[in-house]
Formats: C-alpha cells, structure tokens, sequence
C-alpha cells in the first residue's frame, strides 16, 4: 500500500540526513520525499511517500518519532486528503509538435514558462497519476529533460498538522 | 565572568556531577585537558585505546546507573571510539561522549585528523549534536545529558570543533530542559494496564519474559514483588539477567538460543505472555514465524513504542516507564475482584517441572581436562554469587550467563546486541570505577580478551584488582561450534595458532599471571586469587576442553522449541 507521511521536524543541520539515513538503515522504501521550511522558519514540513504494509508503515511511523529532530508524524493517507507534485518539462517544439504540445500542456492545465525557437518548458501540477497520464500523452521521444518535485501533501478539511 | 569553550565543557560536567571521564587526549581537545588538569572535581581515566574508554564509561553506566562520560579526539580518535558507541546504543547504554574536531573554519577540508563524526556516528546515537557556536555549548551539553538519560537511554555524542573551546561567552547552566520534538511518555496507560491485569488473572498457562529494559529503568525489585505475587514463571534474557534472582524457583533460566529448555518451552506454550523491557529480537525468539504457531496473547510493557509489535504481534501494548507501569500493575493487582485459577496454575508448573527434568545444563564432567562451565560454576561458588561478572563475546559468554546464577541487577554486564569480542576487560574496569571495594570478574576467551589486550595497561596505572578468567579452548569457540554443527567440520580461520603465554603477559604488565590445566586445580586457582591476590589483577588462564559446545542450542532461523540438546548429539 502507497503512504504519505507527513513530517514536521526542526530545522536544523542534519535532520534531513536523520530522516534519509532512518530510511536506509531500516530498509524501509522511500518513493518520493520533499521538504522546505514552513511559514515558522524554526520548523521544516516534510513529506515521504512509501509502499509498504501497514506494519511496516505502523513502523516507518514509530522510527520516526523516535527521532529527536522530529516534531510530529501523520500518516496522510489515511483520511481525506490532497497531494500535488509539480513537472517542469522541457520538450523540443518544432513544425506540427510546436503547436501539439501547446494543446496537451493547454488540455492538462499546464502552462509554458519559457520559449525558445525550438523547445519549451511546460510547468505541470497535479497528483502523480495525472502528471504520468501528461507523459503518456506527448510523444516521448520529445522529451529533452523533465524535472518532478515528488508529492506534498495536505489533510483536507480540519485536519491540520500543525505544533 | 567569560569563559572559554574549554572552560565551559568542564563546569557543565562539574554541573552533572560526573565522577569519572574515560577518555584519551590529541589534537583537537587539548584545550579542553588544559581545563581538566586544572581542576579536581572529577577525574580523568587515561585508557589505551578509545574503544576501551566507550566500553569503560558503558559499563560504569551499567553497573551503576550513574551516566558515563568519555572524551576522545577527532579523526582517529572518534572511528576507534564508534564499536563503543555501537555497542552501547544497541543496549540502551546512557552515556555522553564527547569528541573534538577541527576547527570550524576547516571542517569539510579534510583537514589532519578530521572526519564526519556526527555523520559516522548518526546511525549508532540517540541523537548528535556539532556545536557551531560557543553559546549553544552549555545548553547542548545539559541537552546530551537530558536525552542520554530519559526515555529509552543511549549515548549521545557532542562533536566539539577546536575553536569553539578556545571562543568566550557568559557560563549559566540550564537548570531544566524542554524540548518541544521530544517528551517521553512514563506512566503506563490506566486502561491498558487494567486490561492487562485481567488478561493475567484468567490466564492457564501464564509466562513473564523481561529483559535489559527492567534492569535499566530499576525495577528488579518491583518486578519480583509482582512476579511473586503472581506466582508466575519468569525468564530474563541475556540483556535482563539479575533482574530476578537466578536462584529462585519461580526462574526458569536465561531464555532464547542458549536458553533453558523449561524457559523456552514454556515461551513457546504459554497462553499469555507477559513482556517487559524486552524486544523479541531473533537471538531470543528464534524463527517468529513458528512462535506464532502457538496462539498466546502478549501484553508488552515497553518505554518505546517502536519496540511494541515490531517483530511480534502483540495484544496489550503499554507504553511506559517499565518501573512506573509495574507499581501500577501491582496496584490494581492488590485491589482485583478475581484471582488467578490455582489448579490451571498447578498444572502447568507441573508441566515446566517435567521440562525442568530434562536437566538441560548438564553437561560432561571430566578429571581430565577443565570444562569450561565448570569454571563458571566454580567462580560462582567461590565469589559466593556476589561478584560483577564482565563478559566477552561468543561461547564463554553464553557459559557465563547459563551457570553463574545472578539475584541482583547490575551484576551482569555484556554486549547483547551488539556482540562485541573486546568489551569485557574495559568493561571490568568501568564496574571497578564504579563500584570501588567490589568483586570484579572478567569471563573471557583467549580470542576476545586479545581485542582490548592494551588496557592491561590501564588496569595497571589505576590499579584495578579484576579477576579475568581466560576460558583458553584455542579456537573461536562460537565459530569453531556453529562450524561443527552447520558447515561440515570445516574449521575455516577459527584455530588460534601463536597464542602468546598469557602469563608472562599478565606479568609484562606487573600483573599476577596462573596458567590451569587440570581440573582439580581449578577451585584452589580461583579461591587463590580472590583471596591472596585480592587486590591484584590476576590473569588466570584456564585451559579448556577445545570440543565444548553451548546447549541448549535453537539454530539461527528454528523456533524455540526446536533446540538441540548435548544429549541429542
């Protein structure tokens, strides 16, 4: 089963490579991972996805709060809630692909961030599917180099992970 | 008043009234033993080797409850001290180690002796921190003291870049610490424990399983009282010997690979099992695909919840203070409506009588040649079950803690979970620190005894009087048996050619040295260095039979009840 953990941990030196090595070490598997500063810059929002059983997961959950850098866990997935990643893809666009690719990127609610005579970066948010679903779309052989955030995530509602 | 950096490590240690530091000096700490030399509120151990002073403040922490504290150099100095390190985090060992580094202006330079210290050490700590900035120095160091000692304990590491000790500011020790990401919980949930007592009352065939997490949190006592109360057996694992007393007949023994068979069977056919302190790990439960065969509920009792159904399944988690949690298991015993059923009881202590009748320990005497487990029983008898027993790694371990009956807490101390050959002749001088007057015996190996060898030296500066029983069979024992048993008697690299003569070792280093061969010898050698020698270091050597093996035995991925017995061979 896929999880999204969300992590609030302190922002310090290092705790980034506590959550990375707990990881490793444990062998537990890491699909995706961001992490930023939140709007309380002392404090750093993290978010993992991770397929493993629910024991495994119950314990990824457990590690991670054993770790004296981290604040707060939640397991994200397991009520309502809404996870986006952001693509920036750059695709060679020229003769009939220079038009083909303005309509998918429009079809998918995607937007051109930068033009040149012959590629274009399309910015694309959206949950994992519909970002794999955009790739499928376009003719792969096009693609000159795409970059992925990895989800974040959020509960929805009154759901909040908060200190 | 400022104070430099130096200063500051000092006062803060003089704050946590730290006895003893365990430590070796160079480069990058050498501000810091500048301060040291100047005071005298506490004294510095010089070891020969930083592994040794890790294994020396661990077992003070062990044998004490009191924290120990080393301080070691970079580079070098810090990857020598990380099997210490290692080898307390897996035992749950408080300590507080603090090492020196660069300058901060060179770290990541590869600077002379530097190394990522707090990145090499990450996975064996509870927590590291690398002081930036000599204002953050005081309340790092209460901060290292805080998390090593609270909630499940382990070491924790203060990396101290050079400049720092040498940078001023204002000293004031915090008086308490909070930490927003880290609180502990110590009371056991109500509910939970009410639940559990239930589970107990109605049990038929009822077990209690502890282990390291009862000695640390110091609740043999409390542990006895219920377990008596109860009228229940018990079994410790390695980690919780002492926490009952070995000499009582509600203790079945030492439990797991080279348990008792009356302590693994009845595990493995128990219909509640009560765990405290304990982790389920694989030396202890074998395969947990054939423990789960037999259905039992399991009420488990532990500080960590990472502990609780990590390798087991089970029923009654209890999150707390094992300590805490057993006054209010007793509590609420003494106030219960029902009562366990006595017949049920009856029965199955008959059942563990007629496993007890198996007579697992036995083993073949001889006139000719020293068993070695009847060194252990000797040693037993003549430091009347009272001594500190520091042990190596491998089979003079598991001899150790099958025959020499521990009733008290502390008394025990070697590497469980880490198993590491090395650690009992530091250890026995960390109980000697600790415990100044005491009996302190070290059990080893002829292989393991060389991989701290130097601290002979040690031993001879602060005069510590250890008995170290060297259970010489020329072999890796554990290696040479597992190669017997699972790799066609094909002895790879586990014969010892060119041992040195022990003896004239001990005396190289001022020591008193005996060399033993025979068994009649054996009682007169111990009882002769326990008394004539009693503040001498004496390093006996013991020549025993090299074809012993540890039984009971449980092959590594068989179940508990799977053993294989001396007679069955």
């Amino acid at each position: 089963m896929r999880h999204i953990i969300s992590i609030l941990l302190e922002n310090e030196a290092g705790a980034l490579s506590r959550v990375s090595g707990l990881f490793s070490a444990r062998a537990f598997n890491i699909e995706s991972l961001t992490v930023a500063p939140t709007e309380d810059a002392s404090l750093s929002r993290m978010t993992i996805v991770s397929v493993g059983s629910d024991d495994v997961i119950e314990q990824i959950t457990k590690q991670l709060n054993k770790l004296i850098d981290v604040v707060k866990v939640v397991d994200l997935s397991e009520a309502p809630h809404i996870e986006r990643e952001l693509m920036l893809v750059k695709v060679r666009a020229i003769g009939k692909d220079r038009e083909e690719m303005k309509r998918v990127a429009d079809i998918f609610r995607g937007r051109i961030i930068d033009v040149t005579e012959s590629t274009y970066v399309i910015e694309l948010t959206g949950n994992t599917a519909k970002i794999d679903a955009f790739i499928e779309a376009i003719d792969r052989s096009l693609i000159l180099e795409a970059v992925r955030t990895g989800i974040c995530g959020i509960g929805r509602g009154d759901r909040i992970l908060k200190v | 008043m400022l104070l430099t950096g130096a200063e500051i490590v000092i006062r803060c240690l003089q704050e946590e009234k730290v006895e003893f530091v365990f430590g070796y000096p160079g480069g990058s700490v050498l501000y810091i033993y500048d301060e040291l030399f100047k005071q005298d509120k506490f004294k510095h151990v010089l070891v020969r080797h930083e592994q040794a002073a890790v294994h020396a403040a661990d077992a003070y922490s062990r044998s004490s409850n009191k924290i120990g504290v080393c301080l070691v150099t970079s580079g070098p100095g810090v990857t020598n001290a990380v099997t210490g390190i290692a080898t307390a985090y897996m035992d749950s060992i408080p300590l507080v180690v603090i090492t020196g580094q660069v300058p901060t202006a060179y770290i990541g330079q590869d600077a002379f002796q530097e190394a990522d210290t707090v990145g090499i050490t990450r996975p064996c700590v509870k927590h590291n921190f690398l002081v930036k900035n000599v204002k953050d120095l005081a309340e790092t160091m209460k901060k290292a003291f805080y998390l090593a000692q609270t909630g499940r304990p382990g070491p924790v590491l203060v990396d101290i870049p050079k400049d720092i000790t040498t940078h001023k500011c204002e000293f004031a020790y915090p008086k308490s610490i909070s930490m927003r990401s880290y609180n502990p919980v110590v009371k056991g949930h109500a509910g939970q424990i009410k639940k559990a007592m239930q589970l107990l009352l109605d049990a038929k065939r009822p077990m209690v399983y502890t282990g390291g997490g009862v000695i640390l949190s110091n609740a043999a006592e409390s542990l006895t009282k219920l377990v008596r109360t109860l009228g229940f057996p018990i079994t410790n694992t390695l980690m919780g010997l002492g926490a009952y007393p070995a000499t009582d007949k509600q203790f079945l023994g030492m439990l797991g690979m080279h348990g008792t068979v009356e302590a693994n069977m009845a595990m493995q056919h128990c219909d509640v099992l009560l765990a405290i302190g304990a982790r389920f790990d694989d030396r202890v439960i074998g395969n947990p695909e054939h423990f789960n065969e037999e259905s039992r509920k399991i009420i488990h009792i532990d500080i960590d919840p990472s502990s609780i159904s990590k390798r087991v399944k089970v029923d009654v988690p209890i999150v707390g203070n094992v300590a805490d949690v057993l006054d209010d298991l007793q509590k609420q015993l003494a106030t219960a409506q029902s009562h366990s059923d006595p017949k049920a009881l009856a029965a199955w202590w008959q059942k563990i009588a007629e496993w007890r009748g198996k007579n697992c320990l036995k083993y073949k005497e001889s006139n000719d040649v020293i068993m070695p487990q009847f060194v252990v029983e000797k040693l037993f008898e003549v430091t009347g079950g009272d001594a500190f027993v520091a042990s190596d790694v491998g089979q003079h371990q598991m001899w150790a803690a099958q025959y020499y009956k521990f009733d008290k807490p502390r008394r025990w101390i070697n590497s469980g979970g880490l198993g590491t050959m090395g650690f009992g002749l530091p250890a026995a001088m960390g109980i000697c620190f600790a415990n100044p007057g005491a009996t302190v015996a070290c059990v080893t190996g002829e292989a393991s005894i060389q991989m701290c060898i130097q601290e002979l030296s040690t031993c001879k500066q602060y005069r510590l009087p250890i008995k170290i029983i060297n259970l010489n069979n020329r072999y890796l024992g554990m290696v040479r048996q597992w190669q017997e048993m699972f790799h066609g008697n094909r002895y790879a690299e586990s014969y010892i050619d060119a041992l040195p003569d022990f003896v004239k070792l001990a005396e190289a280093y001022g020591h008193v040295g005996m060399q033993i061969t025979k068994p009649q010898d054996v009682g007169p050698a111990l009882h002769k260095a326990f008394t004539e020698h009693k503040n001498d270091l004496v390093f006996l050597d013991f020549i025993t039979d090299q074809t012993a093996n540890v039984f009971p035995m449980v092959a590594a991925g068989k179940g508990l009840s799977q053993m294989i017995l001396a007679e069955d061979l």
